[in-house]
């Protein structure tokens, strides 16, 4: 949440924070201060939760007290559904900063008989505001009213004065509607709450739903016009307004090692940039995973945290195929450096994918991230949202200085080096691991296809898995891809690199000893 | 509060305890007494009686018995509770409302 805020214009609306992850960047700081907004949403959107929250917000940050007057579920009905997400709300009652009225209305009781008012809840609710001195109000679904009061008119004319009167009263209220066919709300409530109109939408595309946020309007102030997808998880409602971010990360000149010594000496001598991405593209079995493990493992031994999106393995399957090559994750993990987040691409759909990851980010601060295989994404979205959800990951992560690495299966025609998510032209450096077959075996080669603002070797070099992992052989390959094996003697073939120098190559005593 | 006191003892099953709920004197309040009182003399002579509640003095007792609307008129006995609100203009809805209606037309036929 941006705490600078610009010089408040004498004109600005005061704004009330609502605490919510992303709802206060969207609309510029919160919702209309001391007047009501509107929530509007279909059933299970999550309209409850998000009022409820901005009451409990108002009450443990923001030292507003609030009422939350339910009408349609009972006070205790509530206190249960919201205790997943660690709101006490008994403990916020006693303490005197909250108060829940529940409204029961059962149509079949209630005799019409002529003139009313609504001046009982008026009465209700004034009484609960002021034994709290509360500064918010929930109003949650007014519109039960709608059904179980009779004479539409009057009400409407209630509802109106109602409006008003809280208005009077000074408090930010939310009053929650149900989505209506051709009207955002079933009874039109936008007609009476004009100030700010939020709605809510759970849809579902591709068997995959997805939550999603949109300020429909907000009078006198700007506010993000998007829809954002939000979560709902067990620290309650966030919506991340992750398509606002701009292209102005700051770029560091600071290195990371890509955790393999001869692939740093392909990258000028030192790796990657810190907070740069890293695409490794490749066929099945290439070895893009391990390349993966290898710069994990070297950044959580430096003592940097690593978090590792995994949408093809489990934790403990990727920790048990990196330790055939060497490589252990384990005690990293144990150390809580390491954080391996597995995932299967279908299990949510790409924004949810974005906010889930997004968060943990958030939650971990990792120094550099992983994600294997982004081509699985495309199982939940078309190439051209998987880009669009990537290009937005990688510039968050990049405005947060992470390094991050993707891998990404290519298909196995050495000819087609198109990564399929078309996403190379985002990132800094582009490694491609191939596989030759030459001679009855197959050998594989990795090349740096692109690293921005560096020296990178232009040399295509085998390597093989070993059980201490990655090995870069000496031998650069001939032209032809073909005639190179193991088996070659090595032939000086001069590594040119772009700027002419002849560098050193690593060698391992085990490639010395061949 | 004030009562208006019937004298029969509460425990008659025939006995109607009723409860009006106003918002200080307005116009609509006033009508909803006296059409209660007039409707109670009529059908349920000796056999009520009428509290009223101001809101205004009492806010707490809104929750109490769910007040939204004013007037509200609740039966309180015989039970089970029914809750009748306007200002009680149309008596043959109010008669329904306090399930008279076949007490009424028992008593003519």
């Amino acid at each position: 949440m941006p705490r600078k805020r610009p010089v408040p214009n004498q004109f600005e609306l005061k704004k009330c924070p609502t605490g919510i992850q992303g709802i206060d960047e969207i609309t510029g700081g919160g919702i209309p201060g001391g007047r009501p907004t509107l929530v509007a949403g279909g059933p299970g959107s999550g309209k409850t939760l998000m009022a409820l929250e901005f009451l409990v917000n108002g009450i443990t940050r923001f030292n507003e007290p609030g009422v939350f007057m339910a009408f349609e579920e009972t006070g205790e009905d509530l206190t249960r559904n919201v205790s997943s997400l660690g709101f006490d709300l008994d403990g916020l009652i006693r303490e005197k900063k909250l108060v829940i009225d529940y409204v029961y209305i059962e149509r079949s009781e209630i005799e019409d008989t002529g003139a009313y008012d609504l001046q009982g809840l008026f009465i209700r609710l004034g009484y609960a505001i002021d034994s709290v001195k509360a500064k918010r109000v929930v109003l949650d679904t007014i519109e039960v009213l709608f059904g179980s009061l009779p004479n539409e008119g009057i009400l409407r004319a209630e509802l109106r004065r109602l409006f008003r009167w809280l208005k009077e009263k000074g408090v930010t209220a939310i009053v929650t509607g149900e989505k209506g066919t051709d009207t955002m709300t079933r009874y039109g409530l936008e007609e009476y709450v004009a100030d700010c109109v939020i709605v809510l939408d759970h849809r579902v595309m591709e068997q995959i739903s997805t939550r999603r946020l949109r300020v429909v309007k907000y009078r006198g102030s700007y506010h993000g016009t998007n829809e954002y997808p939000f979560l709902i998880d067990r620290d309650g409602v966030s919506v991340l307004p992750i398509t606002s971010l701009q292209l102005a990360s700051e770029s560091r000149s600071e290195w990371v090692s890509t955790g393999i010594a001869g692939l740093d000496a392909m990258l000028d001598g030192k790796g990657y940039y810190r907070g740069s991405d890293i695409l490794v593209s490749g066929g099945a079995g290439t070895g893009k995973s391990t390349l993966a493990a290898h710069f994990v493992n070297g950044a959580c031994k430096r003592g940097e945290r690593a978090l590792y999106f995994a949408f093809e393995e489990s934790p403990q399957q990727i920790i048990r195929n990196m330790r055939s090559v060497g490589i252990d994750l384990e005690p990293h993990i144990d150390r809580r450096r390491l954080v391996i987040h597995a995932e299967r691409p279908t299990f949510w759909g790409l924004e949810m994918h974005l906010l889930q990851m997004t968060k943990l980010v958030n939650q971990f601060k990792p120094h550099v991230v992983v994600m294997d295989p982004i081509t699985n994404l495309i199982a939940v979205g078309l190439q051209a949202d998987v880009k669009s959800m990537l290009t937005r990951f990688t510039d968050f992560l990049k405005a947060e200085q992470i390094t991050s690495l993707f891998t990404s299966l290519a298909a196995p025609d050495p000819g087609l080096e198109q990564s399929q998510v078309g996403i190379s032209s985002l990132m800094d450096t582009w490694i491609i691991v191939r596989d030759i077959e030459a001679q009855g075996k197959r050998n594989r080669s990795l090349s740096i296809i692109k690293s921005r603002g560096m020296n990178h070797s232009n040399e295509s070099r085998e390597f093989r898995l070993t059980e201490k992992g990655f090995l870069l052989e000496e031998v650069p390959p001939c032209a032809s891809g073909a005639s190179s094996g193991t088996g070659q003697p090595p032939s000086r073939i001069r590594d040119r690199r772009q700027d002419g120098r002849v560098p050193r190559l690593r060698t391992t005593g085990k490639e010395k000893g061949r | 509060m004030r009562n208006e006191e019937g004298q029969e003892p509460e425990e008659d099953m025939d006995f109607f305890q009723l409860r009006l709920y106003v918002a200080g004197q307005t116009p609509k309040s006033l009508a909803a007494f006296a059409n209660l009182k007039r409707i109670c003399e009529e059908h349920l002579a000796g056999r009520y009686r009428i509290e009223i509640i101001d809101l205004l003095e009492n806010p707490t007792l809104a929750k109490g018995d769910q007040i939204l609307a004013i007037p509200t008129l609740v039966r309180k006995l015989p039970e089970p509770v029914r809750k009748i609100i306007g200002d009680l203009s149309n008596t043959e809805r109010v008669l329904i409302g306090l399930d008279l209606r076949r007490l009424s037309e028992k008593g003519r036929t």
